[in-house]
């Protein structure tokens, strides 16, 4: 059995699970957030109206809410959302709340890791779709809706189709200047926003070993824009280190079996790769940055659980350092101990002497709801996960999607730039 | 079975962005959510849909985000069942879960035969499309796989307790029969 399919074995209690079995699997964690929260209290009021009694949930202490999407409040339905969340998390004894303006808080996926709140061989579900994300610490992370994560939070179980695994062997040496984002958009670009629904992508080989937990979290992030199911990788001594730097937690990571079967292997050279950016309307609709040289851009993102961790902001100031932005640029780290980081190495020095905005952790921007949103006509590029029409702003703005390097480097001369080009002037 | 006019959008990967735009995620009024759905392909949508029609979409439909709100909005505005050559994951799971609509599979070609304004009938029993436009000609659809179509028949989740001693039993019954 592949990873994917021993962690669903285990926590069905099935010896052996083949892909398309449809299981009922334990649940360990569960994540939800202020727009899946307030859609499962809808849940719940509609279900007590039916006559279930709703007093408590299958296990308050593996389940914790994030306020991310629409924080800082974006106007009074939003605040309402919030405070209706928290009254509800209390009434059910749920104590993991990261808020807003309350120490640690950010965007849910990056929390999941952050905070080390999943571990090896788990099943996790969040009621978001880039829940994927988190299957890079070597569990089955997938995203659910909010009467899926209602069910969950009453039963502790849910169904998964078991799906087939597609192995991505990445083989080489990571080029300079090229990222996990640039990888994982070559490889939708080849197979497509719907090449891998319903199955698993896995990632192994040379590059995976060498790549740092949060650039192995980019890769699993955007599995869910090839429309897989969950991303995922083998748990290895850099998932321990990064864990063990920030849980006490005993854990027992499952790997998969050495004769197990892939629906697909595909082999990647690394070392060939150049920074790639996915154009407009499409994850899937890639080009190499050399190619689109001279599109003109209005502004620069630089946010979200895919592209906002410590190291896309080391990497993006590290171009930006003693030069000025050319065009509008938001950087938001993607969560509150994110930010105490870059602060204390000196990069929000950077960004903000740059010229850039530095704002506080939110998705906001990202799904196109508050804190920046793009208007008519404007083209933006950002580190970002989805540019479908409308995603960012207005329906006829245009979002370019790119590595944190690309994003800087274009935010130095205002059109699509080669970071390779920027990076010695 | 179900009853209903066609509306047709052949276009691929039709996105949740596109089916209720992220600014409408803070709206939990399912009411309100209707007003707005497929507002990024066609605002006029809610005006021509009636109670109890169907939509029929090119593949991948519903790919992005995991938000309800999008089986919601599409269920408030009247539309009762999809048909696609393929759906995304977690809005094929939304729809039957919350007991919204029925994501149904069919082959490319039967999408391209279907037509704007087609009146279908689509029988759960017999998993087949009847077009009732032209001449009652007949489509086949991928049947539901045995759990899930327990939870179609339960109408949501809500409804459905999963019972592992009667799956156990049901999986004896059947090897018995090979």
């Amino acid at each position: 059995m592949t990873l994917t399919e021993k962690i669903l074995a285990h926590a069905s209690t099935n010896e052996k699970v083949s892909p398309g079995d449809v299981v009922f699997a334990k649940v360990d964690k569960l994540m939800m957030h202020d727009v899946s929260g307030p859609g499962v209290i809808k849940v719940f009021s509609e279900w007590e109206k039916k006559g279930m009694k709703l007093e408590h949930i299958w296990d308050p202490t593996r389940v914790w809410i994030t306020e991310d999407h629409f924080v800082p409040a974006a106007d009074r339905i939003s605040a309402d959302n919030i405070n209706a969340l928290s009254n509800w998390a209390e009434k059910f004894g749920i104590k993991k709340h990261f808020k807003y303006g309350l120490g640690q808080y950010g965007i849910c996926h990056t929390l999941s890791h952050e905070e080390a709140l999943v571990l090896p061989g788990e099943v996790y579900v969040g009621g978001d779709s880039h829940t994927n994300t988190t299957g890079a610490m070597g569990a089955f992370a997938a995203g659910l809706g909010h009467t899926d994560i209602a069910y969950i939070l009453i039963n502790g179980i849910i169904w998964f189709r078991v799906p087939e695994t597609m192995l991505f062997r990445l083989i080489g040496e990571k080029p300079d200047y090229v990222m996990a984002k640039d990888i994982i958009l070559r490889i939708i670009g080849d197979i497509g926003t719907d090449g891998a629904n319903y199955k698993a992508m896995q990632f192994s080989g040379d590059v995976v070993k060498e790549l740092s937990m949060e650039e192995r979290l980019t890769l699993t992030n955007m599995t869910t824009e090839a429309g897989a199911k969950n991303g995922i990788i083998e748990p290895d001594a850099i998932t321990e280190q990064y864990l063990s730097e920030r849980t006490t937690a005993n854990y027992l990571p499952i790997l998969g079996d050495d004769d197990a079967e892939f629906s697909e292997i595909y082999d990647y050279e690394i070392n060939k790769l150049e920074p790639i950016v996915a154009k407009p309307f499409s994850p899937g609709n890639i080009s190499a940055v050399r190619d689109l040289q001279s599109v003109e851009l209005d502004k620069a993102y630089i946010g979200s659980c895919t592209g906002a961790k410590l190291e896309d902001l080391r990497l993006a100031a590290n171009l930006l350092k003693g030069k000025k932005v050319k065009i509008r640029t938001e950087v938001l780290p993607a969560a509150q101990s994110i930010y105490i980081k870059a602060l204390k190495e000196g990069l929000i020095n950077v960004f903000t002497e740059a010229g850039a905005v530095v704002g506080p952790p939110t998705c906001g921007a990202c799904c196109g709801a508050h804190m920046g949103v793009l208007g008519k006509n404007e083209i933006c590029i950002s580190t970002t996960n989805r540019n479908f029409p409308g995603r960012m702003g207005h329906v006829e703005s245009q979002t370019y999607l790119a590595s944190p390097i690309v994003v800087a480097a274009s935010a130095i001369t205002g059109k699509i730039t080669d970071p390779r080009d920027v990076a010695n002037c | 079975m179900l009853k209903g006019k066609a509306h047709k959008y052949e276009r691929a990967n039709i996105d949740t962005d596109v089916i209720i735009p992220g600014p409408y995620l803070k709206i939990h009024d399912h009411k309100e959510l209707a007003k707005h759905a497929m507002e990024g392909l066609d605002p006029k949508f809610p005006e021509k849909v009636s109670e109890g029609d169907i939509l029929v979409c090119g593949s991948n439909f519903g790919c992005g985000s995991s938000r309800e709100h999008a089986p919601i909005a599409l269920s408030q505005a009247g539309i009762r069942a999809i048909l696609a050559p393929s759906f995304a994951r977690i809005f094929y799971r939304n729809a039957i879960d919350g007991g919204y609509l029925l994501p149904i599979e069919i082959e490319e070609s039967t999408m391209k035969r279907i037509t704007d304004k087609d009146e279908l009938e689509i029988d759960l029993a017999e998993n087949k499309i009847v077009n009732l436009t032209r001449n009652n000609e007949s489509y086949s659809m991928k049947p539901f796989p045995e759990i899930i179509a327990k939870i179609v028949r339960a109408g949501g989740l809500i409804n459905f307790k999963y019972d592992r001693e009667e799956e156990e039993e049901e999986k004896r019954s059947t090897r018995g029969d090979i």
